[in-house]
């Protein structure tokens, strides 16, 4: 904050308070305490029981998605790096807090099971018992040396932002020092997300392989408290997550700092050229967005109960892309739209809610033509409206420049534009 | 005439003398059957070799006949005389008896006297085995192989001495061959003298016969054993310490418990079940229960127990750390005696390191094979990406799009050969009219946009798989080689490749050549190379930058439609084959350098041979393989980000 005030009153204005710089994010931050209450007020567990206990969990694992659609166009939109990544960063907050979970449930049912034993247990035989019951499943029976803190809440809840966090930065450090770029870049960390899920494929994996860690949504030692109680809880906390996550974003954004990324994505080389450490920013954001990313999956996954490999394939950070890329890259409440209506209409048509079309020779199910839809729809998106659905907003606001030529290659206003990039 | 004759002798059957007293009951074969004539009529298993051994030992012409017919349930018993005949079933109550010496016809007679010898599966075994020697010597040819084929199968110590007689006969030279080779083989396993077997594994050093490993690997095994000093004597292979390798601490301890050395180790389980027995007043030798929650507690509690006589003591670690330093271990030679097994050793080291060699040459077979898959897979993208710039995130879906032309031309055309003819130019012409419907709606409004076209491309990529899911099904679907593919090609036991891979890299070498040649001497490779270096300036030569562009994704997709129809050969179709297949291509081409068809080439090798030596190192695993694959080309990339061949000069800024 201080050299954002800094930079501004060397700038000869007056210092601005972050919220009265950005209007849309009291009524993001309106909207969302306003959903938070609705869905409260509507839910089984402390409302009239209008919306079921399993809708809200959908809605509440709908915000984490869009807690990692914010940090997805953090990334891209803003950076100007098109991770293919980040929900492999996803899934590891995901598996951390997993580990803790099912290690921490399975050590009450063994303790109780030994209880009942003549002898008092010893740590040995429920450390062995825990491991039998979690590994039995690919035929292993002790603990692989990455469960070492599974016992442990704090340090498996440390891990939900060093996995990520120190993977983005490893990976980070070595592809922006060799200055890999672009799509170059794109497809290296495609290659690190497809290397990740594969190794989680493997049984020695000390993950479970394919079976993935499971039983998550059930809380250690809450076992009396019941799931419409549970999933209201992981609702506020994803409701609370997004709406911090949604203000430190504009913290970044905004600013000196912000202008410096902004810079970095529309041109680079002029960017470093002006003395800007660009590799040094890079790396804050991809850092950045990967540990929000990790506790984006760490709060996605107990709501939805299991975690396996086929999470973090490729494909899945794709479909990031394609939420902020509908909803709008380059101005943050645009990703949350984008994941929220993406991820929704997609539950809502692969569930089998959708009415069939019947065309008289052909009846469309769109559990089936789902897919293709939304991969028609994202070329559309790409090639008509690349600021996507929240260009919307730009026509209401009729907020557009008049300065340059050419068309807009990005979205956000001061991006590179056709005519002046083919110089 | 004849039914007379079968007639008078039903009639005058009974009336007659036995016929048996026509049998010559003194022929040799007769009286070596009798003398064994218990052991045969009571046909049991365990008893019978000595009949058998005996009746092929025995060196007579007509045993062979005896052995023949024995197994084929054709020999009976008269109950009366206790002689032997061949007899065959006339109708329910008579036999036509014959004599077992000579053959001859005694008759026929009633069975109410003859029993039959039945002898079981297992009996009938024993005597294929003895027959096997008369087998070799028949004219036969294709019996005298397969009396080899069950030697091989089932060698036993007597077929030595029929090999060594049939070696020095006539017969075509492969068949000798094999016998000499069968003998020699036989004679390291069998032979009486350490010498001949000693000159027999010697004859096969460097032989990479897996059926001389199987007859080498038997001689060389050993027994562990543990003494309190190192024994001396030629049968001593080698000496082992706990807790290396080859030997675990707790494995080495056992043994010294076996051999009555130290006493026993007690597990945990066992330990806390002796406790749990001898609970008495919520105690256990005076500790109690309660306390019992650790492992020190617990081995207290039984050493108590142990000095009041209730459980038998065992040993602590510190005993078992102190017998185990105070005895050798060491591996003893039971196989065979120690100058036999010391020079199956020998041999078998000299085998070993002809079979690393082979192994090595198999797996570069194997990296090559995989690599022209890698290479196809990539060449079209070289194009795409490397020629034009474009990512092209769709071009996995290409080659899926290419296997199922092949597959439903396959559906139309039944006859496999000319499919595969037709379905190469056709799965050609419908990937090349994808590329160019593709590159004329979506990418031409994406040029200078990598990052959108990255996107729209893999929006593509989805609706195309979704697409072929609900056109095809989720199912495998085959795409079947002609006849002509099968099988492989052997080298000798190790390496070997199959017809498919080699088709497979002579189509690598086809591509790589058409790609040279349209590149470098045709008009369109000429506008091709213009339009890629500098747009303006060869649009202002007269070359529409337009129709190069489109042309060029097409030939692009086109390729990747062919290297469809071969993949799918060699895998099945799916419509996720494309995304099996697509980062891996990204990786060959961004690894080879971008721009440069011998880039890609070198990319294809490197990430071909890396997966198949990576592999090699962990074979359980592919996907361990995979991944570390991947990891490694991260790294590689760190240190050359343009690749292998790198693009220089002003292309490399675009």
């Amino acid at each position: 904050m201080a050299e954002t005030t800094l930079s501004t009153q060397r700038a000869g204005r007056k210092p601005r308070f972050l919220l009265a710089d950005n209007a849309s994010v009291l009524i993001f931050m309106g909207l969302l305490a306003l959903f938070t209450l609705g869905v409260t007020v509507l839910s089984e567990g402390f409302g009239i029981g209008v919306i079921s206990t399993s809708f809200v969990k959908t809605l509440g694992k709908t915000l984490c998605l869009c807690l990692v659609a914010l940090a997805m166009d953090l990334v891209w939109g803003y950076c100007g790096i098109l991770s293919l990544g980040h929900m492999a960063f996803f899934g590891l907050g995901g598996y951390a807090i997993g580990m803790w979970l099912m290690y921490a449930r399975t050590e009450i049912i063994v303790t109780e099971s030994l209880a009942a034993a003549a002898l008092p247990p010893t740590p040995q035989e429920i450390s062995d018992g825990i491991a039998a019951q979690i590994f039995g499943v690919v035929g292993a029976s002790e603990f692989p040396p990455i469960w070492a803190f599974a016992h442990s809440l704090p340090l498996q809840l440390a891990a939900v932002v060093l996995v990520p966090g120190l993977l983005a930065l490893v990976f980070g450090w070595l592809a922006f020092r060799s200055r890999v770029t672009g799509v170059y870049l794109s497809i290296l960390t495609q290659a690190m997300t497809l290397a990740l899920s594969l190794y989680l494929f493997q049984n020695d994996s000390g993950l479970r392989g394919n079976n993935g860690l499971s039983g998550l949504q059930n809380l250690p030692g809450l076992g009396d408290v019941p799931q419409s109680t549970v999933s209201l809880w992981f609702f506020w906390a994803s409701a609370l997550a997004l709406g911090l996550g949604y203000l430190l974003c504009v913290r970044v954004v905004s600013g000196k700092f912000g202008s410096v990324i902004r810079a970095i994505r529309d041109d680079e080389s002029r960017a470093r050229f002006l003395g800007y450490p660009v590799e040094g920013y890079k790396l804050f954001i991809f850092t950045l967005t990967a540990i929000l990313a990790g506790i984006a999956g760490a709060l996605y996954y107990p709501q939805a109960g299991i975690i396996n490999p086929a999470e973090i394939a490729p494909i899945a950070s794709i479909y990031l892309a394609v939420w902020v890329a509908i909803g709008g890259r380059g101005r943050l409440y645009g990703a949350v739209i984008g994941a929220a209506f993406v991820s929704l209409l997609s539950t809502w048509f692969t569930g089998g809610q959708a009415p069939d079309v019947s065309l008289g020779f052909y009846t469309i199910q769109w559990v089936d033509w789902w897919t293709v839809l939304l991969g028609l729809s994202f070329v559309a998106v790409t090639l008509f409206a690349p600021k996507g659905i929240g260009g919307l907003f730009d026509l209401i606001a009729d907020r557009r420049h008049q300065d340059r030529h050419g068309a807009d290659l990005g979205p956000e206003p001061g991006a590179l534009r056709e005519k002046e990039s083919q110089v | 005439m004849t039914r007379i004759l079968l007639t008078l002798a039903c009639l005058l059957g009974p009336l007659l003398s036995a016929p048996a007293a026509a049998q010559q009951a003194d022929a040799p074969i007769q009286v070596l059957l009798q003398e064994h004539g218990e052991i045969i009529a009571e046909s049991s298993r365990r008893s019978i070799g000595p009949a058998i051994d005996a009746l092929a030992d025995s060196g007579m012409p007509e045993a062979q006949a005896v052995l023949e017919r024995w197994q084929a349930k054709e020999m009976w018993i008269d109950a009366a005389s206790g002689l032997f005949v061949f007899a065959e079933e006339v109708d329910r109550d008579t036999l036509r008896i014959f004599d077992v010496a000579t053959g001859e016809d005694l008759g026929e007679v009633p069975d109410d006297t003859y029993d039959q010898l039945k002898p079981n599966s297992g009996i009938r075994g024993m005597i294929a085995a003895a027959l096997v020697r008369f087998q070799l010597i028949d004219p036969d040819p294709t019996v005298r192989a397969t009396a080899l084929d069950a030697i091989e199968r089932d060698p036993e110590a007597s077929h030595l001495s029929v090999l060594r007689a049939v070696k020095g006969s006539d017969g075509t030279p492969d068949f000798l061959t094999r016998v000499e080779r069968l003998e020699r083989l036989l004679t390291i396993r069998f032979a009486e003298e350490d010498a001949e077997r000693i000159a027999a594994i010697e004859s096969f050093a460097g032989d990479l016969g897996v059926d001389v490993r199987a007859a080498l690997n038997p001689l060389v095994a050993t027994r562990l054993e543990a003494a309190k000093t190192m024994p001396d004597g030629p049968d001593i292979a080698g000496r082992l310490y706990p807790d290396r390798e080859g030997l675990s601490a707790g494995d080495a301890y056992v043994l010294l418990v076996d051999a009555g050395l130290a006493p026993p180790r007690i597990s945990g389980e066992a330990q806390r079940q002796a406790l749990e027995s001898n609970i008495q007043n919520g105690a256990v030798a005076g500790i109690e229960v309660a306390t019992l929650s650790t492992q020190t507690a617990r081995d207290l509690a039984y050493r108590a127990l142990a000095e009041t006589g209730a459980v038998d003591p065992v040993a602590t670690e510190g005993e078992v750390n102190a017998a185990l330093a105070d005895h050798v271990f060491f591996a003893r030679y039971i196989g065979a005696p120690p100058a036999v097994a010391q020079a199956a050793a020998l041999a078998l080291g000299d085998i070993g390191n002809k079979v690393a060699f082979n192994r090595s040459l198999d797996l570069a077979l194997d990296g090559i094979s995989l690599a022209s898959i890698y290479f196809l897979a990539a060449i079209g993208l070289a194009i795409t990406f490397g020629v034009m710039g474009v990512i092209n995130m769709a071009h996995g879906e290409f080659i899926m799009m290419g296997a199922y032309t092949g597959f439903v031309v396959q559906q139309v055309v039944p006859d496999y050969t000319l499919s595969i003819i037709l379905a190469i130019p056709l799965a050609f012409a419908v990937t090349f009219a994808a590329g160019v419907a593709m590159e004329r709606l979506v990418i031409r409004w994406l040029y200078h946009r990598p990052l959108e076209t990255l996107l729209a491309t893999f929006g593509v990529s989805i609706a195309l798989q979704q697409l072929a899911k609900n056109i095809f099904g989720t199912q495998a679907r085959p795409l079947t080689a002609p006849g002509w593919l099968d099988g492989s090609l052997v080298v000798n036991d190790i390496v070997s490749i199959s017809y498919i891979r080699i088709a497979i890299f002579v189509l690598a070498i086809l591509f790589l050549a058409m790609f040279l040649l349209v590149m470098n001497r045709t008009r369109l490779g000429l506008e091709v190379r213009a339009v890629t270096q500098n747009p303006r300036m060869a649009a202002s030569m007269g070359i529409n930058p337009d129709r190069i562009n489109m042309l060029t994704f097409g030939f692009g997709s086109g390729i990747a439609g062919i290297a469809g129809v071969a993949i799918g050969l060699y895998a099945k179709v799916t419509s996720e084959m494309g995304a099996d297949y697509i980062v891996q291509s990204f990786m060959t081409v961004v690894v080879g350098g971008v721009g440069n068809i011998w880039g890609t080439l070198l990319g294809a090798t490197m990430v071909g041979f890396l997966q198949k030596g990576i592999e090699w190192l962990n074979p359980s695993n592919t996907l361990a393989a995979q991944t570390y694959m991947i990891l490694f080309i991260i790294f590689f990339i760190q240190f050359r980000p343009r690749g292998i061949i790198p693009l220089k000069g002003r292309a490399a800024e675009v």
